[in-house]
């Protein structure tokens, strides 16, 4: 591709030309790369970091599609509105009880399943092909699937409850503000299994073999592998995946829209759907701008601190 | 004596219990799809008298049959077709590019920019829907397939950019060098030893790319607005809103839905693992 220019150069013959095809075809080799990661780059600046920091002014500004009159700078009016939104604060909570809620289960379930799959067993091949399958399930038929399930009219779950003994009777949990946001979280640990269980399971197979003989000969039992070998060699994997799905999960609406849309009154509102709710219902990009800003803040601040304290916990051991 | 015995009765408690629990995920993953399976088969008159058993008395395929003739599902699944496959390809070519160059050269501002691809993973995206809203719309690409491209492809470089790099990272260097002394260039070297070795790596990226443009809700929630540039995932809310007592053809339109995205997975989730492994491997 870039090669052929510069041979066409130095088929001209004459001695200055061919020095000059040296020194393009150095040139080109400086710009080979460039040209390579331009599209990547020119897409990512265009589609992802001029809008954010386009979306970063309009949490200034007054922007309602609905009304042609606004567009001016409104200084922090918005973010003064943001603190008497009670709907707001109430969407913080929830956003960390959906957010940990989801995490724990799907991570405690994932390291279970990618232990179980570490093992040779009959069948193991489908196994891993039928429990990974969720996660190639598209979110927003995920949430729908869950919805149904937990709808009495054509969902079992109500009914099992009740003759559990859980439920007087069958009922909705997604029409219940103390129950709703079970409901997202339960379709949200179906999903999220798989992807700690992917991960761990290759981190899992990444552990040479011989440690384990090793320690097989001088007599350590599974247990003591287990806690001397496996966990030591996981942790590093554990901590940036477990960093990277709490900010995932804190930002991840899908399920939720589709679910609940947030309700019923506000009980599952988390603030990306609150994001969402205020850009495409009310058309607000405006206060949504402002909502997003003040998220990209936490969500800094959550990561800076992670990152500090595993400095922190790596400097004392 | 004794201690053997106990030991291979631990093992077969081990065992019993390891399937055990292997059922239990299997049938978790899997009870959800089989509900869905199974309410889109049962006939209308049945479907509340027969709520909670495993399985319909006599299943009927109308469900399937109006979908498929009389709504416009198939029209948005062409649609979900023709933006996650464009998004696919196009996002894999330019990943691979990308990756090939993190992979193969050392060059000034490489960290910068590896820094800003993984900057992008972290943020909301939900941030962007207005501003994204707001750029499109004077050029024409809200309500098109082609913004709802030009969005899922930049959303999906960053990653598949890393997923690749992983794979070309896995193929010694030595056996391009050897093609370029042989007078090949190096795109030449690329497309003959390379591009087969990574060929692997290439259908992961585009099951994964496929699969994520295929889900997303929210950006066409946002961007479209005509029936004629819906996507599955609209149009099925949209039905969902609209129609929400007919449980079994949204069940069968939910059903069409899952296919492409489970093939896809089926195929690529062999190399997923190993790809993980060899990036876990590199560190």
């Amino acid at each position: 591709m870039v090669g052929s220019p510069v041979t066409l150069l130095a088929d001209a013959g004459k001695r200055p030309v061919a020095r000059r095809g040296v020194l393009s075809r150095k040139w080109s080799g400086i710009l080979e790369p460039y040209l390579y990661v331009s599209p990547a780059i020119i897409l990512i600046v265009a589609v992802m970091l001029m809008p954010l920091v386009l979306g970063l002014s309009y949490a200034f500004r007054d922007i309602r599609i609905l009304n042609p009159f606004s567009g001016g700078f409104i200084g922090l009016a918005h973010f003064q509105t943001l603190m008497q939104d009670s709907a707001f604060f109430q969407a913080l909570l929830n956003t960390a009880w959906w957010t940990f809620g989801s995490l724990l289960f799907q991570f405690s379930l994932g390291l279970i399943l990618a232990l179980l799959l570490n093992r040779h067993f009959v069948g193991r091949r489908l196994v891993q092909a039928l429990v990974f399958l969720p996660w190639a399930v598209p979110t927003f038929l995920s949430g729908l699937n869950w919805a149904w399930l937990f709808n009495p009219v054509v969902g079992p779950l109500p009914h099992w409850f009740t003759a559990l003994g859980i439920m007087d009777s069958p009922f909705n949990i997604l029409s219940d503000p103390d129950l709703a946001m079970w409901g997202p979280i339960v379709a949200n640990i179906w999903f999220g299994i798989p992807f700690f269980a992917i991960t761990l399971l290759a981190a899992l197979q990444s552990i040479p073999s011989d440690l384990y003989e090793a320690a097989a000969i001088d007599g350590a039992t599974t247990r003591q592998q287990f806690f001397s070998i496996t966990l030591p060699f996981l942790a590093p994997t554990i901590a940036i995946t477990l960093m990277l799905r709490t900010i995932w999960i804190a930002n991840f609406a899908d399920l939720i829209v589709v679910m609940t849309n947030g309700g019923p009154a506000d009980s599952t509102q988390i603030v990306a759907s609150y994001i969402f709710t205020q850009a495409f219902r009310r058309l607000d990009f405006g206060y949504a701008s402002a909502i997003a800003a003040v998220l990209l803040v936490l969500l800094l601040a959550y990561a800076l601190s992670v990152i500090a304290l595993r400095r922190a916990m790596s400097h004392s051991s | 004596m004794v201690l053997s015995g106990r030991s291979r009765l631990g093992t077969t408690v081990y065992w019993a219990t390891h399937y055990l629990m292997i059922a239990a995920f299997v049938a978790f993953a899997l009870f959800p799809l089989f509900w869905l399976l199974k309410v889109s088969v049962t006939p209308n008159d049945i479907l509340y008298t027969e709520g909670v058993r495993m399985w319909p008395s006599r299943i009927t395929w109308d469900n399937y049959a109006f979908v498929l003739t009389k709504s416009s599902f198939p029209h948005f699944f062409l649609n979900s077709v023709i933006v996650s496959g464009s998004t696919a390809f196009i996002t894999t070519i330019i990943a691979a590019m990308t990756g090939y160059a993190f992979s193969r050269f050392a060059f000034r501002g490489k960290v910068v920019i590896i820094a800003l691809m993984l900057i992008t993973q972290m943020f909301p995206l939900v941030m962007l829907i207005a501003p994204i809203f707001r750029i499109l719309a004077p050029l024409g690409l809200t309500d098109s397939l082609t913004g709802l491209i030009i969005v899922y492809t930049a959303f999906n470089v960053p990653f598949a950019t890393f997923l690749m790099q992983s794979f070309f990272d896995g193929i010694p260097r030595d056996l391009e060098e050897a093609a370029m002394i042989d007078g090949n260039t190096r795109f030449e070297a690329f497309r003959k030893i390379i591009l087969p070795l990574t060929l692997p790596g290439v259908a992961a990226t585009l099951g994964f790319v496929f699969t994520a443009a295929w889900s997303e809700l929210l950006f066409a929630l946002m961007l479209v607005s005509s029936e004629s540039a819906s996507t599955f995932p609209v149009g099925l809310l949209s039905f969902v809103s609209k129609f929400s007592v007919d449980f079994g053809q949204m069940m069968a339109a939910g059903v069409l839905a899952l296919v492409p995205a489970c093939l896809f997975f089926l195929l690529i989730q062999r190399y997923l693992v190993q790809g993980l492994t060899a990036g876990a491997v590199k560190g």
